[in-house]
C-alpha cells in the first residue's frame, strides 16, 4: 500500500476499525502474530486518547521503507485541547487508568520510534513507527 | 470487583470473540486487561480464567486441557515479578509523597511574586529535572528604583542540592543592601565553611537600577548569560570572571556594569538551559541565541516559556538538568 490510509476517529467503532485496518496491514506486510497485536494495541491507545480527550481526529496508517527495512507508521492527529504538560504525560504511572505500563509510555515502549507534539489549545500529533523484525 | 464477576466477564468476552466479533472483542479485552492490572490480577490468574471459560464453552481435547498446566507454571514467575513490582510501586508512592512535602518546602524558598517596575519586564521559568531543584533564583525589590537578581546552580542534583539551597537562601536574606561583589564574597565564606568539598555553587548576582537602567553584577563561575543590544540586533556574552562558591576561602569578585537602552535585554540561565544535547551534539551558544532571536517579538515571559518548549521538543522531552531562565528587558 503506497497511499497512506486515513481513518477518522469519532466513536469507539472507529477505534475498532482502525485497529482492524492496522492489524491487516501489518499482516499483509509480513509482521508476526505478536507484532500485529502490538500494532493494533498501539493504534487503539492513540485512537482512544483522541476519542476521550479531543473528541475527534484521525489515524493515518502507512507502509514505509528505509534502508531496506519495512515499517509501518501510525500518525494520530487531532485538533483537541492538546497536552499542557507533555513531560508529565510521558511519565510512567501518570495515565489516569493507573496501570504503570499503560497509555503513552506503553505505546512508546511497544513501538520502535515515537514522537509527540502537542500545543495547548491547538491539538496533538503522535507519530510512531514499528519496523518489521 | 469480585473474582467471580471477573471470571464471568472474561467468559463473556471469550464467547463473543469466538462467535466472530473479533476486533471489537479484542478492543474490549484491552480495556479489561487495563482494569485487571489495576486490580492486582496476576498473569497466572488470567490463564486460569481462560481455562475455566474454555471448559464451559467448548469441548477440549485432553492434551489441550493438560497443556494449560504447563502454561500456568510458566506464568508463575511472571506473577512473582508482577507482585514484586506492586510492592515496589507502593514503596515508591510512599517515598514520593515524602518528597512532595519537601518540594512544597522548597517552593517557599523561591519568590512567589515578582516585583513590578516601570519600564522593565521580567520573564522567568524554572523547571526541575527531578522533583527537587538545584537551581536557585530570586528577583527582589531592594528599594523604590532598584531590584536585585540572583541565579545560582548548585552542582549536584536532587535532594542534596535542595538542602544546600536553603543555606544559600538564608545566607542571602542577611545581605540586604550590599553590593553584588560583597554579597558574593560573604556567601562564598558561608558556602566554603558549610558544604561538602565535592559540592559547589555557581552564581550570578546583580542589582538593577531602574532610574538609570544600569545593571551591576558579579559572577561566581556561573554560566555566562546573554546581553541583547536592540540597536545592533546582536547578542553578547554577559561576561564576568570569578571563582565558583565554596572552593577558596577569600575569593574576590569583580563587579561589572551594563547600561540598557530601550529594547535591550539580559538573559540569565543555568547550564540546564545551555548544555542541551540535541541528538548527538550539544547545542552551541549561537544556536541558542538564534532560538531566542526568533522569539524577540514576544513578551519576556513568553520568550522564557517558548524557549523552554522549543528546547524540550528538540531534546525529545528529556530534561536531564534543572532548567532556569530569567529574562529582563527594558521596555521604555
Ligand atoms: N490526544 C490528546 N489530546 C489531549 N490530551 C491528551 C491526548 N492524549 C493524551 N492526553 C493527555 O495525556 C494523559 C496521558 O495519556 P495516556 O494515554 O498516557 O493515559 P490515559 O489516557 O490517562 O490512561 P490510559 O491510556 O492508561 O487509559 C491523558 O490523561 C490526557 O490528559
Ligand atoms: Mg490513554
Amino acid at each position: 500500500m503506497a497511499v497512506p490510509c486515513s481513518i477518522p476517529i469519532k466513536n469507539e467503532q472507529d477505534i475498532v476499525l482502525a485497529r482492524q485496518v492496522g492489524r491487516n496491514l501489518a499482516k499483509e506486510l509480513g509482521y508476526g502474530n505478536i507484532e500485529q497485536s502490538r500494532v493494533a494495541t498501539a493504534i487503539s491507545e492513540l485512537a482512544r486518547n483522541i476519542f476521550l480527550y479531543a473528541g475527534e481526529g484521525s489515524i493515518v496508517l502507512e507502509h514505509i521503507q528505509k534502508e531496506g527495512r519495512v515499517g509501518l507508521r501510525i500518525t494520530a492527529n487531532d485538533q483537541g485541547p492538546g497536552i499542557t504538560d507533555l513531560r508529565k504525560a510521558m511519565e510512567h504511572g501518570y495515565s489516569t487508568s493507573g496501570g504503570l505500563g499503560a497509555g503513552l509510555p506503553g505505546v512508546k515502549r511497544m513501538m520502535d520510534e515515537f514522537a509527540i507534539d502537542s500545543m495547548p489549545g491547538k491539538g496533538t500529533e503522535v507519530v510512531v513507527t514499528k519496523w518489521r523484525s | 470487583m469480585h473474582r467471580r464477576e471477573l471470571q464471568e466477564q472474561y467468559e463473556k468476552l471469550l464467547s463473543n470473540f469466538l462467535a466472530g466479533d473479533r476486533e471489537a472483542q479484542l478492543y474490549m479485552a484491552q480495556q479489561l486487561s487495563k482494569s485487571l492490572v489495576t486490580q492486582d490480577i496476576a498473569p497466572e490468574d488470567i490463564v486460569d480464567f481462560h481455562i475455566q471459560a474454555l471448559e464451559k464453552l467448548v469441548q477440549m481435547p485432553e492434551p489441550v486441557r493438560e497443556s494449560f498446566q504447563l502454561l500456568l507454571e510458566m506464568m508463575m514467575e511472571y506473577g512473582n515479578t508482577y507482585r514484586q513490582h506492586n510492592v515496589l510501586r507502593d514503596k515508591q508512592k510512599q517515598l514520593e509523597s515524602e518528597i512532595d512535602l519537601a518540594v512544597v518546602m522548597q517552593q517557599t524558598m523561591l519568590p512567589q511574586v515578582l516585583p513590578e517596575f516601570e519600564g522593565v519586564e521580567f520573564g522567568l521559568i524554572s523547571v526541575p529535572a527531578k522533583k527537587m531543584s538545584g537551581d536557585y533564583y530570586n528577583i527582589l525589590q531592594e528599594n523604590d528604583v532598584t531590584f536585585s537578581v540572583a541565579i545560582a546552580d548548585i552542582v549536584g542534583k536532587g535532594i542534596p542540592a535542595a538542602l544546600c539551597m536553603s543555606m544559600i537562601k538564608y545566607g542571602m536574606d542577611a545581605q540586604y543592601g550590599l553590593t553584588p561583589a560583597t554579597r558574593l564574597h560573604h556567601l562564598n565564606i558561608v558556602v566554603e565553611q558549610n558544604i561538602d568539598p565535592s559540592m559547589f555553587v555557581t552564581m550570578l548576582l546583580g542589582n538593577y537600577d531602574t532610574a538609570r537602567h544600569s545593571f551591576r553584577y558579579a559572577v561566581a563561575g556561573h554560566e555566562p548569560g546573554f546581553f541583547y543590544r536592540a540597536c545592533e540586533q546582536r547578542f553578547y556574552d554577559l561576561e564576568g570572571r570569578g571563582l565558583v562558591l565554596g572552593v577558596l576561602r577569600d575569593a574576590q569578585y569583580p563587579e561589572y556594569e551594563l547600561n540598557l537602552e530601550v529594547g535591550d535585554m539580559i538573559v540569565l540561565m543555568t547550564d540546564g538551559v545551555s548544555e542541551r544535547k540535541v541528538g548527538m551534539h550539544y547545542l552551541n551558544r549561537q544556536e541558542l541565541t538564534n532560538l531566542i532571536q526568533g522569539e524577540l517579538a514576544h513578551t519576556a515571559q513568553e520568550i522564557a516559556e517558548n524557549l523552554y518548549r522549543r528546547l524540550l521538543l528538540m531534546t525529545n522531552y528529556e530534561l536531564p538538568d534543572d532548567h532556569t531562565m530569567i529574562v529582563i528587558r527594558r521596555t521604555k
